[in-house]
């Protein structure tokens, strides 16, 4: 058993840096604070590396997996069965993310190095890195759901930090402001979720709660309220703080505008650290989810599947490029529920989940490689949209084949890595739910689409740029984390993740269904087909079937009005008939009321203020006057 | 005396060996040559605070007068930390020319002081206790009025000393009381005779009205700010933190065992007494601008706090009081701490003086801030979890309308806390507090306390720690 108590550092070195970087990086050059954070991200790069490393390879046999608890101590003993726990859990998902993690920090921090090159705030920008780093990094090594819990509402407080980063900037306040409420509201439901599981479970610990074969889970399902039984009811609450962060529809309406915060913020939340926590939740308690609430998992799948048909259709409109890629990050994570939702237990069974955690880490290779290269493009045109771009080939050479790279990625050709996730996907939803399968089908050919609309359009279309900027390529600070990363985007697709992530944790064999592989390659190739037809060139085709979808494409544009619809529901419905009566009641009666037990208070001070004489008779005689009322008093009453 | 009994008495022997050690190196350092004494006593008491964590087996001396216990021992570290932690923060203070001719005694009455607590703390009988009760008390009025030619602190030495002689004269009176109803003065021959008998209840509440003179309970309190306002900062630190936790220490070991058998009585003493203390202790502090007096009087509500863990009799209760105390040494000497340090810089002890210390003294401000966020109980400050505990134990008996007003009062507290915390960090001033450079023993032991206040509140090994001391002790 090898000794796995230097995983600690992993937690407490983003947080170290956060407190120094925070405290004193405005008083140092602005670089310094920047290579403090990056350093220091990339010296949790090897330890987890080391540590994923020892528990893939050396620890355990490849393919029989346990869950380790390489750190535990108690935090709050409440009582002797409930008590709460910080530590870490070693398992092949938490390793898995200590890969995945540190490895888009660490290209995030690095890229910014360039990208945020004479930013105002750079300290504190770096600050706030550290401490998103700390917080998903704390998110999935947790051994408890209410450490959980914790870290989840601090990486709600960090996302809110980064991307209210531009605080000057009256849209990004709205945005951040947005995006922590919303996730607040899901929070809240991840709340009652767990007081509810824990209730029942009496205990706070991932090892008890997911061990499917407890005994507990037999007499929750007993109990039931409102036709569904308990157990359903906390899985599905805690879904809903999962979808919150996942950014699932409904609570999907955050995401596009978290891209307010700086570009790599956004390969950050979008890649590796937010958005995937949803995910990563259900994956965490997957085993309960599987054996006793079959239909809660149903219908994440099916949210899932909603998400990333429709997150995909908006996402062949939007002409910000960042929306797009946004819009595409729903679309994606929209499949990992998916494959979560179609998983069974056991051998190939749980194929779905492998598929998810596969496509988890494939995504957030791809996507971040994605954002980075759209954060390239707009540092080099100063402007986030495509009508400002075009034949930007020539000029960012480096910019356009990652880009590319990362499009062939997310489309789903082969050999890149997305292929083999995705592919994986739709096989655990061919045998599972023909209805999702489909779905699934369509909006891979939506996405191979979209996506290779957006490279054409900012790459070919035009002969000349259509900005008035000169283009240049950025600098190797900024180029060289996109190498690294379309290296990782078209490798690690190779790797045979049913060795490695299972939920049962023991390996299982895969046989490639070659139908199901040319048909999703088909539907990819057929997608960028459309694509190149129709943007490889600057011709008015598009706008010609614009003009023919008509209202089709401006539902489509405006994103099918959702967010319309919750400022409808917030502001006339809720604004009216709740908040002004309690804004009133707060107004007349507590405030009233405190105000009295203000003037009061003073007003006793002052009154009182007489026995603080400084006169020592005056003391003596309060002091032996006071020990015989007290004296009388009691002895009146035991007399009594 | 056997070796038995010099490992009993570890902690009053090294203290005495210290003290006169010391007393006598004095006599052969020259005048001119005194100021070596701070560093000598510094190491000494060093070391006692070192030896004294050396655990030992409790056990009973000399026929039942004394008696010690893991929990009695563990009482007493905390006294040595809180001392120590003082004797640190002196050496700006004594360093100064006008103390250089009576360094010495500072150390050696307070370590006299601390003998007398540390035989108290021990005590099995009423004598011993109230011996240990005076030789904790008398020496302090001579410490008050160290700055014997400032007006104010010989006042604070007079009021202490008169003010302390009749609420032992009261104590006395109760004791001889108890006494005449029981025919023993040992706590083990009193427990079973302890009847709720009108004499015997007087001469409780005659007993218990001198331990809340030394808490400063209210209506028992009115000594506090007149003596903390001028006494020198280190002995306001003294009083308001080791005579303080000294007191409450013996008073919850005799009303959880000599007492228990009328609890019902003196808990609803109690009950009033909290919510009288808590308050009054409130509305004062409201209003003040002097730190010292504002200080004494937030001193007054945390003992309204910490007798809300009396009211929890039983383990879970002397747990919360003793893990309050040992919360309440660290914030409390953070702030006596930085008071202490500005004083000696710039001879500002007003709040309003404190105006823009952040942009002056950043650090300083940080521990101060960190000791008042802990005082007012925001998590995830030891003071939270500390108060947390005392509210657990009072609930856990039912007293749940005394937690809410308890609740309430602390609400109002943050007020003035955060009042000093604005003062030093968004007021604006024209003439803050210059910046300066503290000693270095200083610096240790805000160092010390502050890792103290994020420290003890997240170890949770900490309460569980003394939670199985208290039980070995009832």
């Amino acid at each position: 058993m090898a000794n796995f108590s230097y995983t600690i550092y992993i937690l407490l070195v983003p947080l170290l840096i956060f407190a120094i970087v925070g405290i004193w990086g405005g008083k140092w050059k602005p670089i310094i604070s920047g290579l403090i954070g990056t350093f220091g991200i990339a010296f949790i790069l090897v330890l987890s590396y080391y540590a994923a490393y020892q528990y893939f390879f050396v620890v355990n046999h490849v393919g029989h997996y346990k869950q380790i608890v390489a750190m535990n101590f108690l935090w709050l003993p409440f009582n002797k069965i409930l008590n709460v726990h910080m530590g870490i859990l070693l398992d092949p998902i938490s390793a898995m993310m200590l890969i995945v993690v540190p490895t888009i920090s660490l290209m995030s921090h690095w890229y910014s190095l360039g990208y945020m090159k004479g930013e105002r705030g750079f300290a504190r920008y770096y600050a706030f890195l550290s401490l998103f780093t700390f917080s998903m990094l704390g998110l999935v090594l947790s051994t408890d759901i209410l450490q959980m819990f914790i870290f989840y509402e601090l990486v709600g407080v960090s996302s809110y930090l980064l991307i209210g980063f531009y605080y000057q900037r009256p849209s990004a306040v709205a945005a951040a402001k947005k995006a922590f409420i919303v996730t607040r509201f899901a929070d809240f439901g991840f709340l009652v979720g767990i007081l509810v599981l824990v209730y029942y479970t009496h205990s706070f610990d991932f090892m008890q709660i997911t061990d499917p074969h407890s005994p507990v889970f037999r007499t929750i399902l007993g109990k039931a309220f409102l036709g569904y039984s308990v157990l359903a009811w906390a899985l599905s609450l805690i879904f809903v703080g999962a979808a919150g962060k996942s950014a699932m529809f409904p609570f999907h309406i955050w995401l596009p505008d978290a891209m307010e915060g700086p570009t790599p913020v956004s390969a950050l939340i979008h890649a590796a650290t937010m958005v995937v926590a949803g995910v990563f939740t259900v994956a965490r308690i997957f085993p309960i989810y599987v054996h006793y609430t079959p239909n809660v998992l149903l219908m994440i799948g099916y949210v899932g599947g909603f998400t990333s048909l429709f997150a995909a259709l908006i996402a062949m409109t939007q002409f910000d490029i960042k929306r797009v890629l946004a819009y595409s990050t729903l679309s994606q994570i929209g499949y990992m529920m998916v494959g979560l939702g179609v998983s069974r237990y056991g051998g190939e069974e749980g194929l779905g989940y492998t598929a998810a955690m596969f496509h988890l880490f494939t995504h957030a290779m791809f996507k971040a490689l994605l954002f980075l290269g759209a954060g390239s493009i707009i540092h080099a045109v100063h402007s986030n949209f495509m009508q400002k771009m075009g034949a930007l080939r020539k000029y960012m050479p480096i910019t356009h084949i990652t880009f590319l790279v990362a499009a062939l990625a997310i489309s789903g050709i082969p050999p890149f890595a997305g292929f083999f996730s995705k592919d994986k996907i739709l096989e655990a939803a061919f045998m599972h739910n023909r209805l999702l399968f489909w779905v699934e089908y369509i909006t891979a050919g939506l996405t191979a689409f979209y996506i290779f609309r957006l490279y054409f359009k900012v790459f070919w279309w035009t002969d000349e740029p259509q900005c008035d900027c000169k283009p240049h390529e950025s600098p190797s600070t900024m180029t060289i984390p996109l190498i690294i990363l379309a290296i990782l985007s078209s490798t690690v697709g190779f790797i045979p993740f049913n060795k490695f992530v299972t939920p049962d944790l023991k390996a299982f064999p895969v046989e490639t269904d070659w139908g199901l592989v040319s048909a999703s390659v088909a539907i990819g190739l057929l997608g960028l087909g459309f694509a190149w037809f129709l943007y490889r060139k600057e011709n008015d085709l598009p706008d010609k079937i614009v003009n023919a979808l008509g209202k089709l494409y401006q539902w489509t544009y405006d994103k099918f009005y959702i967010d319309e619809i919750y400022l409808f529901i917030t502001k006339k419905i809720l604004f009216n008939l709740v908040a002004r009566p309690i804004a009133w009641f707060d107004r007349h009666i507590v405030d009233g009321f405190m105000v009295g037990v203000a003037i009061v208070t003073g007003k006793t001070a002052e009154k009182i203020k007489g026995f603080q004489s400084g006169h020592l008779q005056q003391y003596a005689f309060v002091f032996i006057a006071s020990v015989l009322i007290i004296a009388l008093t009691v002895l009146y009453f035991i007399g009594a | 005396m056997n070796l038995h009994s010099i490992i009993l008495l570890r902690h009053e022997i090294l203290l005495t060996v210290a003290a006169v050690g010391v007393l006598f190196a004095d006599v052969f350092v020259p005048r001119e040559k005194k100021h070596n004494m701070i560093t000598v006593s510094l190491i000494v008491f060093t070391l006692v605070t070192l030896l004294g964590f050396i655990p030992a087996q409790g056990g009973v001396l000399f026929g039942g007068s004394y008696q010690s216990s893991h929990m009695t021992d563990f009482m007493k570290d905390i006294l040595n930390i809180a001392v120590l932690l003082i004797f640190l923060q002196s050496t700006g203070y004594l360093s100064k020319p006008e103390n250089s001719w009576k360094i010495t005694e500072f150390f050696v009455i307070l370590m006299f002081v601390l003998i007398g607590m540390d035989f108290m703390i021990s005590a099995g009988d009423f004598v011993i206790f109230y011996v240990g009760l005076e030789t904790a008390s008398l020496p302090l009025a001579g410490l008050a009025a160290y700055d014997r030619y400032k007006s104010k602190s010989a006042e604070a030495g007079v009021k202490l000393i008169l003010l302390s002689a009749m609420s032992s004269a009261v104590m006395l009176f109760g004791l001889s009381l108890i006494y005449a109803s029981t025919g023993s003065i040992y706590f083990s021959d009193i427990l079973p005779k302890i009847k709720a008998t009108p004499l015997i209840i007087l001469g409780f509440i005659f007993f218990l009205s001198g331990m809340g003179f030394k808490l400063s309970v209210v209506p028992f309190h009115l000594w506090t700010a007149d003596v903390y306002e001028g006494a020198p900062i280190n002995i306001t630190a003294f009083l308001s933190v080791v005579s303080k936790g000294a007191a409450a220490f013996i008073l919850i070991i005799i009303l959880f065992t000599v007492f228990k058998n009328i609890s019902r009585e003196w808990e609803w003493i109690l009950y009033a007494l909290v919510i009288t203390t808590i308050t009054i202790g409130n509305l004062f502090a409201l209003r003040q601008d002097n730190i010292k007096r504002f200080l004494a009087f937030s001193s007054i509500t945390q003992v309204g706090f910490l007798l809300l863990g009396f009211m929890g009799n039983n383990e879970l209760g002397l747990t919360s009081v003793v893990y309050f105390m040992l919360i309440y040494v660290f914030t409390n000497l953070t702030a006596f701490g930085v008071v202490e340090a500005i004083y000696n810089a710039s001879n500002v002890e007003t709040i309003s003086g404190y105006k823009g210390l952040y942009k002056t003294n950043p650090l300083l401000s940080l521990a101060m801030m960190l000791a008042l966020f802990s005082l007012g109980g925001i998590p995830p400050l030891a003071g939270f979890f500390g108060k947390f505990f005392l509210f657990t134990a009072a609930a856990s008996r039912g007293y749940y309308i005394l937690v809410v007003i308890a609740a309430l009062n602390a609400t109002i507290s943050l007020y003035y806390y955060l009042r000093v915390v604005k003062a030093m960090f968004i007021d604006k001033s024209d003439n803050p507090v210059a910046k300066f450079r503290s000693t270095w023993p200083m610096r240790i032991s805000l160092i010390i306390s502050s890792i103290g206040i994020i420290y003890v509140g997240f170890a949770s090994n900490i309460f569980e720690f003394i939670y199985s001391l208290a039980k070995g002790l009832l």
